[in-house]
């Protein structure tokens, strides 16, 4: 099997995994579900970093020392807002 | 390449982050177990980036190093000093720096092999690099730009030009034929340039960039729960196809989850307005405002005032009280009172609610968090679905800065641009009090018949100074 379908074959599954998790998320969480999403997205800082850390060519390094800045904002900043806004979430009784 | 440990390791440790990350979405189905599964997650991406970075020969750890601490720095910076009103726009700003740092590893990546191909990249390669760098580019400047407008630094009305549709298509062309030339012709210039495949990069970056901003241009505000939720979306696909460019696992599964949210809150969104995606990115709405003579045909010798003195003697002999908030309560600070007249009419044996409907606010959960904050306990924020069966049994329902999910055109009038839009019905109550400054239309800019029904009273103004008064009011009396 080419490595093409392999990784087709996890974007399949991802996407149906996906689904049927966030779909039973309440709309009360919806925010923190974007923001701590949002964080996730920042998974691309492992791209970032190989492109940063690795690269031979200065423009290489240049653009990954920008991705990281930002990718790292986005993970950093993404957690922890959702953090905060999830510890203001109280039920009844307290 | 130094290696500490196999590339088997690297991969187990990459497997292990996705199941953290999918473990710590599930831990957000319920408020009690959601704060785990955020810290389970930043587990996940932890381990994901510390194994990355042990693993691949570090070249320039100074580099690698600095862009980590800025980074880091930003992102505490902006996170502990966030008002909660202003959660929108961050949200909207993160998003945005996770589309484009894809968008910029594609590119690097195109770059390296470019360079070592002389101009010829795999065309699997390409295609990725291509969608990675439009979607991410798309993602970076329509982020900006809808962060813009929820700040108040770029106007938060549509703005829309004759031709825009037009412009819209070209760049999007221009985009994907940059990218058709980057994986089928590098061949053509290989030896006059080289890495030629690089230049139609940056023009397809170029181009999707314009185009990001021209896509959210055209958007009012009240539509920006649609428009972030889809950002947040594109933003994980974007990393999905910077995963298929760099051939890893980790950045495939983790985008497509985010992709998946995305795209569910974007569906939510549209059905609880009952428009399509295409008529909120490309509609229009709320152009067909209603003229003067319309709105006092309705209002005129209709509308009756109520003061807080009023409110707070109907609160005194009711038994259930509904309150519905929306972006006016954001608008007006007002949330704090909100929550401080619930909590006093919990304490005297009043039942409280809130009902929240799923487009209010400016993002997905807006309400929610507002309230959340104001140390509103989550069970008593309703659902639409869950609150309207219960309005014919409530005494009195608090409006505070709503307008067109109150609004009963939504199932009356079929030609109504909210028509069949699912709206809380809360004229079934005893009493209705709306909190309003004017009799303003809303985003829809058609007139709303509930002020001007029976049972309806309008408490004219500022969300948080009435509030306050009421609250003044009602402490006073018990």
């Amino acid at each position: 099997m080419s490595e093409i379908v392999t990784y087709l074959t996890f974007f399949v599954l991802a996407a149906f995994l996906g689904y049927s998790v966030i779909t039973k998320i309440p709309a009360t969480l919806h925010t923190p579900l974007m923001s701590g999403s949002n964080a996730i997205t920042g998974i691309t800082l492992v791209g970032a970093v190989v492109v940063a850390g690795s690269s031979s060519s200065t423009l290489a390094t240049a653009l990954g020392f920008l991705a990281v800045v930002m990718a790292t904002v986005n993970v950093v900043g993404g957690y922890m807002v959702s953090h905060f806004m999830l510890s203001d979430f109280h039920g009844g009784g307290d | 390449m130094v290696e500490l440990f196999s590339e088997t390791v690297l991969s187990l440790v990459y497997l292990i982050a996705a199941i953290l990350f999918i473990q710590g979405l599930r831990d957000m189905t319920h408020p009690r177990t959601a704060v785990r599964g955020n810290l389970t997650s930043a587990a996940g991406m932890f381990v994901a980036v510390g194994a990355t970075v042990l693993w691949f020969e570090i070249l320039q750890p100074e580099v690698l190093l600095g862009g980590l601490v800025v980074g880091a720095a930003i992102g505490v910076g902006l996170s502990t000093t966030v008002e909660m009103t202003e959660m929108p726009q961050l949200v909207g700003l993160f998003n945005g720096l996770g589309g484009g740092a894809s968008a910029l590893v594609a590119g690097a990546e195109v770059f390296q092999l470019g360079t070592a191909n002389g101009g010829a990249i795999p065309a699997d390669v390409g295609i990725a690099a291509a969608a990675s760098g439009i979607v991410g580019a798309v993602t970076f400047t329509g982020s900006m730009v809808a962060a813009g407008k929820l700040h108040g630094l770029v106007t938060g009305s549509a703005i829309r030009y004759t031709g825009e549709h037009a412009v819209k298509a070209l760049l999007l062309l221009i985009a994907v034929l940059s990218g058709v030339y980057m994986v089928v012709q590098p061949e053509v210039l290989a030896g006059l340039l080289q890495g030629s495949a690089v230049p139609s990069y940056w023009l397809l970056i170029l181009a999707a960039s314009v185009l990001g901003v021209m896509l959210v241009i055209p958007i009012g505000g009240a539509d920006m729960p649609v428009v972030i939720a889809l950002l947040n979306a594109y933003s994980g696909l974007a990393a999905a196809g910077t995963g298929f460019v760099l051939g890893n696992s980790a950045l495939i599964i983790a985008g497509t989850l985010v992709g998946a949210a995305g795209i569910i809150l974007t569906v939510i969104m549209c059905e609880s307005m009952n428009r399509s995606l295409a008529n909120v990115l490309f509609g229009g709405f709320g152009e067909a405002a209603a003229s003067s003579e319309e709105m006092d045909e309705i209002y005129e010798g209709n509308i009756t005032e109520t003061s807080p003195e009023e409110l707070d003697m109907l609160l005194d002999t009711a038994n259930r009280v509904v309150i519905v908030p929306g972006y006016g309560m954001a608008v007006a600070q007002a949330q704090h009172a909100v929550a401080e007249l619930s909590e006093l009419l919990d304490e005297n044996g009043v039942e409280v609610a809130f009902g929240i409907h799923p487009v209010a606010g400016r993002m997905p959960g807006h309400m929610n968090v507002l309230l959340a904050e104001a140390d509103v306990p989550y069970d008593k924020m309703k659902e639409l679905e869950e609150i309207n069966p219960t309005f014919a049994q409530t005494d009195v329902v608090i409006v505070i800065g709503s307008n067109d999910v109150v609004n009963p055109l939504a199932n009356t009038d079929d030609s109504s641009p909210i028509a069949g839009m699912p709206v809380l019905n809360v004229a079934e109550a005893g009493t209705v009090v709306v909190n309003k400054r004017s009799l303003s239309p809303g985003f829809s800019g058609i007139p709303n018949p509930l002020f001007a029904e029976d049972n309806c009273l309008m408490l004219f103004g500022d969300g948080q100074e009435t509030m306050q008064e009421v609250v003044g009011q009602y402490k006073e009396n018990h």
